[in-house]
């Protein structure tokens, strides 16, 4: 059913930290690697040409990276992933013209059943977080389940029952949880450190949050100033001045 | 967005076929026999290829099927539903038209406005996206609905309608376009709002998240079309909208429906090739690209 639940049990989701985050793309392979796996009927993310001239695959994370140009002071790299945010007005829910696409009461998670998606593509199109990636071999709808797959398995030790990326993050800068719960870590690091939605106007009501960089150990001048303000001493002071007197 | 064949068939045919046989629907054009059997016959034909093109781009066409089911939340299982309903509820106005039977009007009253429900709706799956700014315009149903009219008025001969609509028609191009070109601005979505850096400083891009291609860049970040958006717009309105008229006034009946039919469709098709290349979709922020 594509109307989207009144409430959710749980608001499952992540905090990404954009402070931690280095941009590894480790989050991008475990993904991929373990959503790659054929699980009975639904079948892993294909790739296209993958060791030829044009690869091309499907993926449920991307990293991208970003250039921040303070108003003054030097700029910043800022390495960003970007996956499903499991919205609670999610508008590629509504949409979906099947019912393959739903939001579940339970916990909020958003994910598409592959047997009903007729590969349509308009919540992709609905999405403007880029979350959704058709399957070019499949002809359906892929996105981030956030593990589901994982986090209720109880064959998994109770350390891996998270989402892969969560799980393998090197950086600690990937955090899953509930965000109903307003004493959870993840509702409690967020509003900590000014967790934010992307792009709240659009009225989507993301879950996941992203910390902003803090603003400590920004360097106050670009790191090559110093160097301009050296005074030779010596017998390069000496030739310094005697050239600068010529 | 990527302008897909099978799309902008299905849009501008079902859209000529529902608005001819809305036409036909509220007797706007007296047929009976064998002329009624033609003209219900073409405008069914125009209605079922452009349906049936609209499931040529999907990735399982043979779940077509299940797109019935959501009427109550989306807005493309409404257009399935709609033009399902239509095309059932004319029927026997059509069957009445050639046979002579002699069914109230009132049938064709109701599918005709069941024609204009499967149009808006139609419109309203590219309307209600907030991603897409040019889109998210109460001018896209105008837009749809005007070309129905006016393409069925053109395909009709009915003078003077169709040189008013082509008139309306071109005015609400014109519109379109000129409300259109600052959307995405007035949406006010940057890369800063995107990914939320804005709270930092200026953002950049620094490098691709990715070097190849992806879905992403081949289904929302199409510009092809966009070199060309001048010439195209010209071409639209002059075919869609002003070479109909000349013709229609110039010819005999039967030389001037075809003629400026097809003059009018070859229009449409570029404009509705236009309202999807010239569509940005907000995803593109997070690749500096529009």
């Amino acid at each position: 059913m594509t109307t989207l639940p009144q409430t959710t049990g749980k608001k499952l989701g992540l905090v990404i930290d954009l402070d931690t985050c280095v941009g590894c793309q480790a989050c991008v392979t475990a993904c991929k690697g373990w959503n790659d796996q054929d699980q009975g009927r639904v079948k892993g993310l294909s790739d296209q040409d993958p060791y030829g001239a044009a690869p091309s695959g499907t993926f449920l994370n991307r990293v991208h990276s970003y250039q921040v140009t303070p108003e003054t002071g030097p700029a910043q790299i800022v390495t960003f992933p970007r996956s499903c945010l499991h919205c609670e007005d999610a508008p590629c829910v509504t949409v979906c013209p099947t019912g393959a696409s739903f939001k579940r009461a339970e916990d909020g998670i958003v994910l598409v059943n592959e047997d009903a998606c007729i590969g349509c593509g308009l919540c992709a199109w609905a999405c403007p977080y880029g979350a959704r990636e058709m399957d070019a071999a499949q002809g359906v709808m892929k996105k981030c389940t956030l593990c589901v797959d994982r986090i209720y398995n109880d064959h998994l030790p109770e350390e891996d029952r998270e989402p892969a990326c969560v799980r393998t993050c090197p950086t600690g800068a990937r955090h899953f949880g509930d965000f109903a719960d307003p004493d959870s870590a993840v509702s409690r690091l967020s509003a900590d450190r000014g967790g934010y939605a992307l792009m709240p106007d659009l009225k989507t009501k993301p879950v996941n949050r992203y910390l902003p960089p803090r603003k400590k150990g920004a360097a106050q001048a670009a790191p090559l100033a110093p160097l301009l303000e050296i005074r030779a001493s010596g017998f390069a002071g000496w030739l310094d001045r005697v050239l600068g007197k010529i | 967005m990527h302008p897909a064949p099978s799309v902008i068939l299905f849009t501008v045919l079902s859209g000529l076929g529902f608005g001819f046989l809305a036409l036909l629907g509220l007797g706007a054009l007296p047929v009976s026999g064998w002329g009624a059997f033609t003209c219900w016959g073409l405008g069914y034909a125009l209605a079922v290829a452009g349906l049936l093109a609209s499931t040529f781009h999907l990735g399982h066409p043979e779940r077509a099927w299940r797109a019935f089911s959501q009427w109550r939340s989306s807005w493309l299982s409404r257009e399935g539903v709609s033009a399902v309903l239509t095309l059932l509820v004319l029927a026997p106005m059509a069957l009445s038209d050639w046979l002579d039977l002699g069914f109230g009007r009132w049938i064709g009253v109701l599918g005709a406005g069941l024609c204009a429900v499967t149009v808006l709706s139609t419109a309203m799956i590219y309307t209600q996206l907030r991603s897409v700014p040019r889109w998210n315009h109460w001018l896209t149903p105008v837009t749809f609905l005007c070309f129905a009219a006016t393409g069925a008025a053109i395909l009709a001969v009915r003078l003077p309608w169709a040189y008013g609509l082509c008139a309306v028609l071109a005015l609400v191009l014109l519109a379109g376009w000129r409300v259109g070109d600052g959307a995405f601005a007035r949406a006010g979505q940057t890369i800063g709002s995107a990914t939320g850096l804005d709270r930092l400083g200026r953002a950049e891009i620094f490098e691709p998240a990715h070097t190849a291609g992806n879905y992403l860049l081949r289904e929302m970040i199409y510009v092809v079309g966009r070199r060309h958006v001048a010439k195209l717009r010209v071409i639209a309105l002059v075919f869609a909208c002003i070479l109909p008229v000349a013709l229609l006034a110039a010819l005999p009946v039967h030389l001037a429906s075809v003629l400026a039919t097809a003059a009018h469709l070859l229009g449409a098709f570029a404009a509705r090739w236009l309202f999807f290349a010239e569509a940005e979709h907000v995803v593109g922020l997070y690749y500096g690209k529009r």
